[in-house]
């Protein structure tokens, strides 16, 4: 780990510890978006217990002059405010760094290590001789230690008052107090402590055009500009942010205001396989219509996801994974749900996913979800996770291009089934392995049954082997269409006989710990998947790299798993790379792994090389 | 589901309604259930109910989950667009279909299976949203197609094919209805199809949830003696409460009624629903009188049938009443009204920056 140096400038990570439902989250919000409109690029990671009050929380603010969005794998400043951790979060600060508390209380704990500067600020005591009422007091401590950072940290307080200005335009008197406790915070670090740090912050401009936003609210926002209309879920976390995203921009976008009338409908399911069940009727019935999940509710929805698969039937299903197997950690981040979407359902049943890495492409592939539904007619799973759904990252500002309209597929309209002879749902008439649908409620000859029992091409039932396999082939034909239509995987690279395969949220800590990897005379080619099923260019790029790290956020090696069922790839030259902590992957760890693995003692133990 | 093509051969001299259509043209494929099945009989209600509400065919939607009863979506309508659901979710389907578009008519054909075991929560939830459908349940206490075993609705000391008898208690659909808010709730027999026919335009035509549970005879599983789902019994212990005549909006009233004998309720597009009494000072608008009535003959071993509570105003808590979604079906808003463009956006992101 780096020791801090003045080159720490725009380049540490602070961590702070504090008690779930204590109110911390709006100050680490706030210093953040201090750090954000200073214009130097920053990533915050919550990790935050399945608890409503009480458990510990800490939240990891990363800023890096570079731009890198992944945990870097250390913690240069450490504010430890939860006596339940305080060991730990001592431990984990690197030599050389600073521990910031409350020192209202005598805490030897923290003074145990001699390698790193400890801050004492009497965050309590400010607050009880400033404030009054036990609830306010509790609150205004966090805006201390906010007020604190900002001294050590040189942030401008200023900036700090237009957030909340912003924050609270309709409570105005919340301004003055949070400002107040700021002040106390800023004064006594300032009078105490040698500030800045040397880790301090320096405004840059490299947050011009970029936005900070989680991927949930950008997969919520998508769905709102692809026009879907129907909304049904069941709660669970992480997914459920998404769902209220999604309320929250129909009732300020879609309510007509004459008649207060709702381009929407946002239904709360009794389970998830109703859930499933109402996007199912919905967009059979032409609306488009999604639902979100995690892992759980794959779990739950998997005989309605055959049945989408086998009758055709579009839809649109995000899962936000969380940690599992079972219920697991429900607010812990892993990329574990990539064999279950993949197949999801009994039978010979395989869905297209998709595969976002970032808030930007929640909003992206959101929409390319409900387009790729509708031509293929089969439900589309987005797969994210939490980390990119509850995190705030910083990304581009979206784009979105007027001349979009949705693509709804092959649907014959009345005109069109008016001049046939006899329609027929299952036939293959233009070879792609994607049939004709009809809408109910627009003409009698385009009526047909829908169904999951087996079915010949014409939509009637059967038991016969050759007509059942006739629609199962076709089924496998317009497989191989969505490969071509699927958005491709991303390939970057200076042409190198090693390569490293990754998926999802992994991305970012990739590349950081590439140019890492770089720097230390190790290169490699890169690519990441983005759909499911895989594209010729992951077949192509498994086969010319000699050697291929696979890293992925599970213990099971899923991705490695998918990519030597469905491609050619030789087992063998497929090593993993498998991070399943809970906690969003690090650069570090990356670097630290490929290391060992290119420059390990031939016949060494590889502890993270997994064979499956 | 099995499937038969069943010829259109139509006689000039058959009978049409307001369309011009005849009875054959709310027909569907032939049945393949045994012979005798009281679902067959149910079919044949349901064309005999659609041909006199000149539905157009394809503004219908037919919906059922898995099972005998589910089967019978394709003998009926063939010019509407059906949908076979998984087992006990048929519910979620219609739920969503009925939120993409709410100018169709929504039929959901179960059985005593798929909605009383692994289809209760959906059951029960579709009647708490009040969805706008009208949900019948083909109910003969036995699964069929796995041979014989007893369903939910199989009565206490009700004899197998196979000689057990059933000691857990059934539930009661119509009971279950009634507690959950249910605004049409009506019980008939497949036998008495005199009786079925008007309840299904009724709820059909009722906006909000409209439950019929029909005891629907299993010939093959549960018509024996020591059943108390076969049709010997069925005939035996059925007591009318309520014959219900349904009137639609534009027919004079042809028939008589002597003061006092019968009531007419208004259904929300005009159409009326006039009920005539059987049983003495029954009062099929009051909820928990209708509960108690079943109850009370339940106890004596006797079906309620008939149109057994129907709340006039349902249609005020209906599923998209509540929603405030607008007249125009979702699934037809034009993409402008829906989507808020590049300024939008614009505006949207200002609070992410």
């Amino acid at each position: 780990m780096a020791a801090c140096t003045p080159s720490r400038i725009n380049d540490f990570t602070l961590k702070i510890a504090t008690v779930n439902g204590t109110g911390s989250a709006s100050a680490n919000t706030l210093l953040m978006k201090a750090i954000f409109r200073s214009g130097v690029p920053v990533m915050g990671k919550n990790f935050f217990p399945s608890n409503i009050q009480g458990l510990p929380t800490w939240y990891e603010i990363r800023v890096s002059r570079d731009g890198h969005l992944a945990r870097s794998g250390s913690i240069e400043l450490m504010v430890a405010l939860n006596p339940e951790t305080y060991a730990r979060d001592v431990r984990e600060v690197a030599p050389g760094g600073y521990l910031l508390y409350d020192s209202t209380w005598p805490r030897p704990v923290l003074l145990a290590r001699t390698d790193i500067t400890v801050l004492g600020v009497p965050l309590a005591q400010l607050c009880n001789e400033n404030f009054t009422g036990v609830r306010t007091r509790i609150l205004m401590k966090n805006i201390c230690y906010a007020g604190a950072l900002a001294a050590l940290l040189n942030l401008d307080l200023e900036r700090m008052r237009e957030l909340l200005t912003e924050t609270y335009a309709r409570k105005p008197q919340l301004i003055e107090s949070n400002m107040k406790a700021l002040r106390l915070g800023f004064e006594y670090a300032r009078a105490h402590f040698a500030c800045p740090l040397p880790l301090a912050l320096e405004p840059m401009d490299r947050t011009a055009g970029h936005i900070m936003i989680d991927g949930n609210t950008a997969a919520a926002l998508g769905c709102v500009f692809a026009g879907a209309t129907v909304a049904a879920w069941y709660p669970i976390t992480p997914s459920t942010s998404l769902m209220d995203a999604f309320k929250g921009f129909c009732e300020r976008l879609r309510v007509d205001p004459q008649s207060g009338e709702k381009r929407f409908a946002f239904i709360q399911a009794e389970d998830e396989l109703a859930a499933i069940g109402m996007v199912l009727g919905a967009s059979w019935n032409g609306a488009r219509a999604f639902t979100a999940t995690s892992g759980p509710g794959i779990s739950l929805m998997g005989e309605f996801l055959g049945l989408a698969y086998y009758a055709e039937v579009p839809a649109v299903l995000f899962d936000i994974q969380r940690v599992g197997p079972s219920t697991g950690m429900p607010t812990r981040t892993q990329q574990g749900d990539l064999l279950a979407c993949a197949y999801a359902s009994h039978g010979d049943t395989r869905q297209v996913c998709l595969y976002p890495a970032n808030p930007a492409e929640c909003f992206t592939l959101a929409v390319e979800a409900f387009d790729l539904a509708e031509r293929l007619q089969t439900p589309v799973l987005v797969v994210s996770d939490l980390d990119i759904g509850m995190n705030d990252w910083m990304c581009p500002q979206f784009q979105w291009d007027d001349a979009y309209r949705p693509d709804r597929g092959k649907m014959l309209g009345r005109a069109e089934i008016e001049k046939l002879d006899k329609f027929h749902r299952y036939l293959d008439p233009q070879g792609d392995g994607i049939p004709w649908r009809t809408l109910p409620g627009v003409h009698p000859k385009g009526a047909y049954f829908t169904r999951g029992s087996g079915h010949t091409q014409f939509g009637t039932y059967t038991e016969d082997s050759h007509d059942y396999q006739v629609v199962l082939d076709r089924l496998m034909k317009k497989w191989q269409t969505a490969k071509s239509r699927v958005p491709p995987a991303l390939i970057e690279g200076p042409g190198s006989e090693v390569g490293l395969v990754s998926i999802g949220s992994s991305d970012s800590a990739v590349h950081e710990a590439l140019a890492l990897l770089a720097a230390d005379g190790i290169t490699l080619d890169y690519l990441r998947v983005r759909a499911f099923p895989f594209g010729e260019e992951v077949e192509r790029f498994l086969a010319e790299h000699r050697l291929v790290f696979v890293v992925e956020q599970n213990r099971d090696a899923q991705l490695r798993s998918l990519l030597t069922l469905e491609t050619g790839v030789e087992k063998a030259k497929l090593r993993s790379l498998l991070h399943y902590s809970g906690l969003p992957v690090s650069s570090h760890f990356i670097v630290e792994g490929v290391q060992a693995e290119l420059r390990g003692a031939s016949g060494a133990a590889r502890p993270s090389a997994v064979g499956v | 589901m099995t499937y038969i093509t069943k010829p259109k051969l139509t006689h000039p001299s058959l009978p049409q309604n307001a369309l011009g259509m005849t009875r054959r043209a709310y027909e569907g494929a032939l049945s393949t259930l045994c012979a005798g099945c009281g679902h067959d009989s149910v079919t044949a209600a349901i064309v005999e109910a659609c041909w006199r509400l000149a539905l157009e065919p394809q503004n219908l939607v037919k919906l059922s989950g898995i099972g005998c009863s589910s089967k019978t979506t394709a003998y009926f309508v063939s010019g509407a667009h059906g949908f076979n659901a998984v087992h006990g979710r048929m519910p979620s389907i219609a739920t969503g279909a009925n939120a993409a578009n709410r100018r169709l008519a929504y039929i959901g054909i179960s059985g005593d299976g798929d909605t009383l075991s692994i289809g209760l929560g959906q059951f029960c939830h579709a009647i708490r949203r009040n969805l706008d459908m009208l949900y019948m349940i083909e109910n003969n206490g036995v699964y069929g197609l796995t041979k014989g075993q007893f369903s939910a609705s199989a009565d206490i000391g009700s004899r197998a094919k196979k000689g057990e008898v059933n000691r857990q208690p059934p539930i009661d659909p119509v009971l279950l209805a009634l507690d959950l808010g249910a605004t049409f709730v009506a019980r008939g027999f497949s036998g008495d199809k005199q009786q079925l026919v008007p309840l299904i335009e009724a709820g059909l035509q009722h906006r909000g949830f409209a439950l019929i549970d029909i005891l629907s005879p299993c010939v093959t599983f549960n018509d024996h003696e020591g059943s108390t789902k076969s049709y010997a019994y069925t005939r035996e212990h059925d007591e009318p409460a309520v014959q219900a005549d349904f009137v639609p909006r534009e027919a004079p009233i042809l028939v008589e009624y002597a003061p006092g004998e019968a009531r007419e309720i208004a259904l929300h597009d005009g159409s009326r629903v006039v009920l005539r009494k059987a049983a003495e000072a029954y009062d099929p608008t009051n909820r928990e009188a209708a509960g108690a009535a079943v109850k009370a003959r339940m106890a004596a071993g006797e079906y309620l049938t008939g149109l057994i509570y129907l709340d006039p105003e349902g249609g005020s808590g209906e599923f998209h009443a509540l929603n405030g979604t607008p007249q125009e079906p979702l699934n037809a808003l034009p993409f402008e009204s829906l989507c808020p463009g590049s300024t939008g956006l614009h505006k949207v992101l200002g609070r992410y920056r």
